[in-house]
């Protein structure tokens, strides 16, 4: 029972992050129609700009915020240098460019940086708070869920009670009509990707430090589970995301804690090939998205 | 191309390919096998992506299917007493069972789903690989995976030719007949049906071509082309690994097709002769440089996967067609007379021109 407790708030923190790094698939599905297969790429180069300011200044949250600003930009340099090649009329075409893009960045890290493994410190304790002679939460994963479910409840309203978010449903819902009513329909996408890298930059700077540590590998199977979480939940629904997360980091914790972290990944493939074979438009979408 | 005619092209460059092993020195020769089983898988991707417009990108998965398969199959008989060409044959035939369930599995997860989500859940799907041979230690044998006897040169062969030079022959002739079957694929019914799917998949049901059936067909055909290609690994290599089909395999066989010319035969042979001797041209590069040892070893593997990556941004964004466009079009058409199609079939599916291709949804009417 105390490991149950354990394994489902630990699930919860992780879900979060799932939830987080799915919403800014989320978001770039909305804004632009594509599936970017290259977002952990880009969350693990800002990650790596947000290690070298924390080793230089010393300072974890100087580093998080150049962390995210890097990611921004980032976005911006993918979605005006690159993803504007995508052809529109096949789907194909932006996912092999984001391939494309994966392979880059993460062999220019390689370069850069190696492939060493950094282990990065988390700013706060990472052991359980006990309660109760019961271990929970650690205070880092206390934060994490925090941080997670502010900039979530942010997001949304950006989104559902800004002039800004309604020019960026406007753009991705109808960029004709939106452009003719004077919205900068161009702008917004590209906003839309700035915002969706700082997103996942976020997920992946709050994830790192609870595994194994800094690589340019290291959020190759983040992506894999967000996509899951994404299609659980449906990707064009942000709520969605954030129960699918929440879900799919419960489910993983408990595989993890009772029968061993390799039977994870097999999971999580179990899990998608179930949700996409009973339920194609996943859980929370209400068009059919996915087939034709 | 008439039926004689396409054969005798594939028997002709068959010859010509081990008639080329005389002219090679042994590595040369086992990257000439390497090539052959890669072209093997990529053959079979470029039907898939190409031409059914189904993207995977755990085709590195299926190879896996295909070398466990052949490996354990070819333990179990060496077991029993049976060694040789039965041997070979038999695992061979165990190698494409294995590929070929699990493509006809995955095949038909992926007719119900479009571009991204396939290519997520085949994403999963090698992602996963060495979890599956971890928990199945047992039998897969965990990240070491499985060894296999060794296959000598048949013994009245063996003084004419070493042994690497045999692997390549194997190989060359296994590839040869697989690709055969898939370019028979691609200009016969079924790659018409393929192309009216991934053109308009509304309009070619109502011109009666039955979607899912084609779609599943065609994934469980690449994954029997990949699942030989990972047989053929095996049979060169001795061995097989979860360590040897990793995602950045996936992907070099995603590379391979798409430098070469999506939906193109020959570009995806050319395209595997790239993504397997770049990487080797640029470490023998470096190595000569004489570079420090720390940059030299940050280079080895990452330069290679940069150079494919700007390969693969630059070709799907200014030439969709890749190596094979490049190809004049009359050089590449001479002989085509199909007689009911007015316009000429496309060599190349161009993934822009898709949507809008004229040709495809009309000839299915034939």
């Amino acid at each position: 029972m105390d490991r149950l407790l354990f394994l489902l708030a630990t699930g919860l923190a992780r879900g979060a992050v799932f939830a987080l790094f799915a919403l800014s698939l989320v978001l770039i599905w909305r804004a632009a129609r594509i599936v970017n297969f290259a977002q952990g790429a880009m969350a693990v180069t800002a990650a790596y700009v947000a290690f070298a300011v924390t080793a230089l200044t010393g300072s974890y949250w100087v580093g998080l915020a150049s962390g995210l600003a890097a990611a921004a930009l980032l976005g911006l340099a993918v979605e005006r240098g690159v993803m504007r090649f995508a052809s529109h009329a096949s789907p194909l075409s932006g996912v092999i460019i984001a391939i494309g893009l994966v392979m880059v960045l993460q062999s220019l890290l390689g370069m850069l940086a190696g492939q060493t493994v950094r282990p990065m410190a988390a700013p706060f304790d990472e052991s359980p708070i006990v309660v109760g002679g019961v271990p929970i939460l650690s205070p880092y994963d206390a934060f994490v869920l925090v941080v997670a479910l502010a900039v979530m409840a942010g997001l949304a309203l950006l989104f559902g009670r800004t002039s800004l978010g309604l020019q960026l449903r406007a753009a991705a819902f109808a960029p004709e009509v939106s452009r003719l009513l004077g919205v900068r329909a161009a702008r917004m996408t590209t906003i839309g990707w700035m915002l969706s890298a700082a997103v996942a930059a976020l997920a992946a700077l709050l994830l790192i430090p609870t595994e194994l540590g800094l690589n340019p590998h290291s959020t190759d199977v983040l992506f894999v589970y967000a996509f899951a979480v994404a299609v659980v939940g449906g990707l064009d629904s942000p709520a969605g995301a954030l129960v699918g997360g929440l879900v799919v980091g419960v489910a993983m914790s408990l595989v993890t804690g009772y029968l061993g972290a390799t039977v994870a990944p097999i999971a999580v493939l179990v899990l998608l090939v179930g949700v996409l074979l009973v339920r194609p438009g996943g859980i929370f979408s209400a068009r059919e998205a996915r087939t034709a | 191309m008439s039926t004689r005619r396409f054969l005798l092209t594939a028997a002709g460059l068959t010859v010509l390919a081990i008639a080329g092993t005389f002219l090679l020195d042994p590595y040369r020769n086992y990257q000439l096998a390497v090539i052959a089983a890669t072209f093997c898988a990529a053959a079979g991707l470029t039907l898939l992506i190409g031409v059914s417009g189904q993207l995977s990108l755990g085709h590195a998965a299926l190879m896996a299917a295909g070398g466990y398969g052949y490996a354990l199959a070819a333990n179990a008989l060496t077991d029993a007493g049976v060694d040789g060409v039965p041997r070979f044959l038999l695992a061979f035939l165990a190698a494409l069972a294995a590929s070929g369930m699990l493509g006809l599995l995955l095949g038909l997860a992926a007719a119900r789903l479009s571009g991204p989500y396939l290519a997520g859940v085949t994403l999963a799907l090698v992602v996963a690989l060495p979890a599956f041979a971890a928990v199945f230690g047992g039998v897969l044998g965990g990240d070491q995976g499985l060894q296999i006897a060794f296959d000598g040169v048949p013994a009245p062969l063996r003084m004419l030719v070493a042994l690497e030079q045999w692997q390549a022959w194997v190989a060359i002739l296994v590839t040869a007949v697989v690709v055969t079957g898939i370019a028979a694929i691609r200009r016969g019914g079924a790659g018409l049906k393929m192309r009216a799917i991934a053109a308009d998949r509304t309009a070619a049901r109502l011109s009666g071509v039955r979607a899912g059936r084609v779609q599943v067909g065609a994934f469980t055909a690449s994954a029997l082309a990949a699942g030989a290609g990972g047989a053929i690994l095996c049979f060169v290599t001795q061995s097989v690994s979860p360590g040897g089909y990793t995602l950045a395999f996936s992907l070099l066989l995603v590379v391979a097709v798409v430098v070469g010319g999506l939906g193109s035969i020959g570009g995806a042979a050319v395209g595997s002769a790239i993504v397997v001797l770049l990487p080797w041209l640029i470490g023998t590069l470096t190595g000569a440089l004489d570079l420090p040892a720390e940059i030299e070893q940050r280079l080895a593997g990452n330069l290679g996967v940069f150079v494919f990556g700007v390969l693969l941004i630059v070709v799907m964004a200014a030439r969709p067609g890749g190596l094979a466009a490049a190809v004049p079009v009359s050089w590449r058409r001479r002989g085509r007379r199909a007689p009911a199609s007015v316009a000429p079939e496309p060599e190349v599916v161009d993934v822009d021109a898709l949507p809008h291709h004229p040709t495809a949804t009309s000839e299915t009417e034939r």
